[in-house]
């Protein structure tokens, strides 16, 4: 069956992902969850890439997507070990507890 | 209304709710599974889009090791709820217009600008056979080596930090 | 006519040779010793007289010409020309031989007086500066009479001023017996102000002469002395008169002669009996070409004359101690000089200068040598006996404590009594002469003045007569007067030569045509001066009023002599008079409750009021030192400085305080709101590059 999508709606589908997902690192005091939206951002972003990809017909786009699981999975690692030490020395992973460095 | 535009419709629904869903759960276990959903909708976007290795790679990576990972951590910290917080009330609204205004603009743009009028075809058999895989093989062990390798070395590097960083010194009481 | 020539040209050393002796002494005499001192000041003293005898046999030679002898140019202003010139006539040469003649003889005194002098104590810097003093003294006299005008000889006149307040105040630490005390000083000062009021006068007259002459020197003004206005040369002449009455302690500026007998004897009978209290005399005959042309002036000169005359001699009658009763003779006797000078008397006023420096020289020296007796036997008792008494109570001076020293000092005595004699104007004593001829003078110029100097030459003799039975006759009162001794030949030689000129010294002047040498002499110089004859009647009344005079005494002191501690006869015959005179009718006390202690007060005042709490304490501090701090506090350091500058910057650091504090609220460590800031700034930038 032809796709009959417009790539302007993955785009708003897209965009609304990423924007939720910066709404939700915004809102939440839990870092996981911040992580979480990340996650959730960096998925509108790969959904944005494959739409493209798709559109003009190129392997490019999937490639990108590829490497930004690649790197998010890094990420995700490092980033959840930094929790764990947090909450080893806090006790307590309230993003909101955590603001000894202000002025 | 033909059949594509409704399942993606049914997929954006899900997938949008489900992102809701995140923002909104109390308790973080909550929250990962309503993002293991949405990687599952977000999974299924990306085999319509004629992109199946990526779709896999989206279940196994994402929804299977890295949110078992959250998971993990979740149950470890028992993270699952934090008492009501009372600190910068004004951040709410002012995120949630900050990030209409942010929409609205990426809208403006798309519409005014780019004037998107590109109808996606829809992607063929030939995209779902190997000789699409088989050319994605091909660029990336050809034109994209070297971030390949990069990829790995990065992947090792963060294996090491992890390590690093959450070894216990000795004598240091457990949590 | 060469050998005057060059005698007058000699007439400097006058000045010079004791210029020079004084510097000798100034800068050598510490190492020469004490009898070498004296011997340099007196041959210096002795010199200037040899040159004096020169220049006198020049004026001799030349038949009396007045000659001018110039030496420097001096002042040079506009119209007013004073060159320093030495005038040699008659009338200065013989006031230079006076001067240095008498003044020798008290040098050689000197040189044993002060030896003996109990203060002295081996002093020699001491001894040396009297010496220097009175070369000093001789030198400036010398210029007072060689002037050639009023100017030199106010030089002169201020200088012998300041020589007397040297010497008055010689011993200024100490008074009679060595103890403590500043009386002696105090007594210098006195002079030296009463003096300068004296000179003030002088001034006013220079000044007059000025302005209405147009010079000051002797010659101008005198020839034009007579175009003058009248009233102008009146003032001149009366001012004059004050520097006169300071000078030669005449009323009312007497009052420091008395006092000033607290300097050394020498002193007494150089400077304030022979030489300079005469100035004054001196400068009225000087002056006569002024004087002729004013009689009003001469009236007054002739009355200040006798009633000083007179008023001393009283006074002289009530005195115990014996310099007093001296001191206060020769301010009677100096009023008889000026009485003569002042009614046109001058040859008769000059003589009794020459005469009165003879014998109240002598009687002054004389009375150092009683003194230095009564000194000499206290210093035996006080030494002789172990507990003898305690020199604080002992006064060499007073004349109670004395009594028949004729015994004890013999050659003492007898020139004592040749003084007094003359004094009293006994003939053939000199005194009896020059005396003689100024009241024959007064009885035909001035009755009234006449009679005035005949009772005070009765007074004369009688308290010269009280005082040779008080000191000489009787019983010792005191026992030093007992153990009394005689003068060393040192002293006693100049008293014999005085004693001799005071004897024989009215051969100057005998008032037979002929023989009067001092009236051709001073002819010369003085304008209308004729020859006096001898008035019987005058001598013979003045012989008895004196014989009489000394019988009262006589009767009175000699008869039966003073016990110790024995009142005044005269105390008891006249009651209140007596003490009257023996206050000195309280010039002084009315001196000081009238005149100087107001003066204090306004001093004070000025000082305490004026000075003091006016300018410094209002003025100073609270006006300008106030209104500056104020200034300065006030205004600049609390107004400018700490509200205005300070606050300005304070302000800036105020502000910059208040926003960073402002601004650091942003940073809250709240992560979320970092993130919201990104998404802001994305939004925004997103958002301009959009409407761009």
């Amino acid at each position: 069956m032809t796709n009959a999508v417009p790539l302007s709606y993955y785009l708003g589908i897209s965009g609304l992902l990423f924007a939720l997902g910066i709404l939700g690192v915004l809102i939440r005091r839990n870092p996981l969850i911040i992580f979480m939206s990340i996650e959730l951002m960096l998925n509108g972003a790969n959904l944005a890439f494959l739409a493209f990809s798709n559109a003009f017909h190129v392997l490019t786009g999937q490639i990108f997507v590829f490497f930004v699981m690649t790197v998010a999975a890094a990420e995700v690692a490092v980033g959840l070990a930094l929790i764990v030490v947090i909450f080893r020395t806090k006790h307590n992973i309230d993003v909101d507890v955590l603001n000894s460095l202000k002025g | 209304m033909n059949l594509s535009l409704l399942l993606f419709f049914v997929l954006a629904a899900v997938a949008v709710l489900s992102a809701i869903g995140l923002l909104v759960s109390r308790s973080a276990l909550y929250a990962a599974l309503f993002l293991v959903l949405n990687f599952g909708a977000v999974a299924v976007y990306y085999l319509v889009l004629g992109a199946p290795f990526i779709a896999m790679a989206q279940i196994t990576v994402y929804a299977g090791a890295i949110m078992v990972l959250f998971l993990f951590v979740i149950m470890l910290l028992g993270a699952e709820t934090l008492p009501p917080g009372r600190a910068l009330p004004w951040q709410r609204p002012l995120a949630i217009g900050l990030s209409i205004v942010l929409i609205a603009e990426a809208a403006l743009l798309l519409v005014q600008r780019l004037k998107i009028t590109a109808i996606l075809a829809a992607p063929g058999v030939e995209v779902n056979t190997v000789a699409s895989l088989v050319d994605l093989g091909k660029a990336l062990f050809q034109s994209y080596l070297l971030p390949f390798e990069v990829t790995s070395v990065l992947l090792l590097v963060a294996m090491v930090g992890v390590i690093v960083l959450a070894k216990r010194e000795k004598g240091e009481v457990g949590s | 006519m060469n050998l005057s020539a060059m005698f007058l040209t000699l007439v400097p050393l006058v000045v010079f040779l004791p210029v020079a002796g004084l510097l000798v002494n100034l800068v050598f005499g510490g190492r020469l010793g004490e009898k070498a001192v004296g011997a340099i000041a007196s041959t210096a003293s002795g010199l200037a007289f040899v040159v004096s005898v020169l220049l006198a046999y020049a004026v001799w030679i030349g038949n009396g010409v007045t000659v001018v002898v110039p030496f420097a140019d001096w002042i040079q202003i506009g119209a007013l020309n004073v060159p320093w010139a030495f005038r040699v006539d008659t009338l200065s040469v013989t006031m230079m031989l006076v001067v240095s003649g008498v003044g020798t003889l008290i040098h050689v005194y000197a040189i044993g007086y002060m030896h003996e002098d109990v203060r002295y104590k081996n002093d020699l810097g001491r001894y040396r500066r009297f010496f220097v003093y009175l070369n000093l003294f001789i030198a400036l006299m010398m210029v007072l009479v060689s002037g050639d005008s009023y100017l030199m000889l106010f030089v002169g006149w201020e200088g012998v001023g300041l020589c007397s307040y040297l010497l008055i105040g010689f011993w200024f630490e100490k008074d009679t017996l060595g103890r403590a005390s500043l009386a002696n000083a105090q007594a210098a000062k006195k002079a030296m102000i009463a003096n300068r009021i004296g000179d003030f006068g002088f001034l006013l007259a220079s000044f007059t002469m000025f302005w209405a002459f147009k010079s000051l020197t002797f010659d101008t003004v005198f020839a034009q002395s007579a175009q003058v206005a009248p009233g102008v040369v009146l003032a001149i002449t009366l001012f004059l008169l004050i520097g006169v009455t300071g000078k030669s302690a005449q009323l009312p500026l007497y009052v420091w002669l008395p006092d000033a007998m607290a300097g050394p004897t020498p002193v007494s009978a150089l400077i304030h009996a022979a030489t300079m209290v005469t100035a004054g005399v001196y400068l009225v005959a000087r002056s006569a070409p002024l004087y002729s042309v004013v009689p009003a002036a001469q009236t007054t000169v002739a009355l200040v004359g006798g009633v000083t005359a007179l008023f001393a001699a009283t006074i002289a009658v009530g005195q115990y101690d014996i310099k007093k009763v001296l001191a206060y003779s020769t301010i009677s006797q100096l009023g008889f000089m000026v009485a003569a000078v002042g009614m046109g008397a001058y040859v008769a006023g000059m003589f009794h200068l020459v005469t009165h420096a003879f014998f109240k020289a002598l009687l002054f020296l004389s009375a150092g040598s009683v003194i230095l007796g009564m000194e000499r036997g206290h210093h035996h008792l006080a030494h002789g006996e172990p507990g003898g008494e305690g020199e604080a109570a002992f006064d060499p001076n007073d004349m109670r404590n004395m009594g028949g020293l004729r015994k004890q000092m013999p050659a003492t005595f007898w020139v004592y009594l040749a003084g007094t004699l003359a004094l009293a104007g006994i003939v053939p004593w000199a005194g009896f002469w020059s005396k003689d001829e100024i009241l024959a003078e007064a009885l035909q110029r001035f009755p009234a003045v006449f009679w005035l100097l005949t009772a005070a030459a009765f007074f004369t003799a009688f308290y010269m007569g009280r005082q040779i039975w008080m000191v000489f006759f009787g019983e010792p009162r005191h026992a030093a007067a007992g153990h009394a001794e005689e003068s060393p030949k040192v002293i006693l030689v100049p008293l014999i030569i005085l004693a001799v000129l005071a004897t024989l010294g009215g051969a100057f002047n005998l008032p037979v045509p002929g023989v009067n040498f001092l009236t051709d002499w001073l002819g010369h110089t003085i304008a209308g001066v004729e020859a006096g004859s001898f008035n019987f009647l005058v001598a013979g009344l003045s012989t008895v009023l004196a014989l009489l005079a000394i019988a009262l005494s006589w009767f009175l002191y000699g008869r039966k002599p003073l016990e110790a501690g024995e009142k005044d006869p005269l105390q008891r015959l006249l009651g209140p008079v007596f003490t009257i005179f023996e206050r000195k009718y309280w010039v002084d006390e009315a001196y000081a409750a009238v005149l100087i202690n107001r003066y204090v007060d306004l001093a004070r005042f000025l000082a305490e009021v004026i000075d003091a709490r006016f300018w410094h304490d209002w003025f100073h501090d609270t006006v300008i030192a106030g209104t500056y701090q104020w200034l300065s506090r006030t205004v600049l350091s609390q107004g400018l400085d700490v509200h205005g500058i300070d606050a300005f910057f304070n302000g800036l650091g105020e502000l910059t305080k208040r926003a960073s504090a402002g601004l650091r609220r942003v940073q809250n460590g709240f992560v979320r709101s970092y993130a919201l800031a990104v998404l802001a700034g994305i939004v925004i930038i997103i958002g301009y590059l959009i409407l761009k």
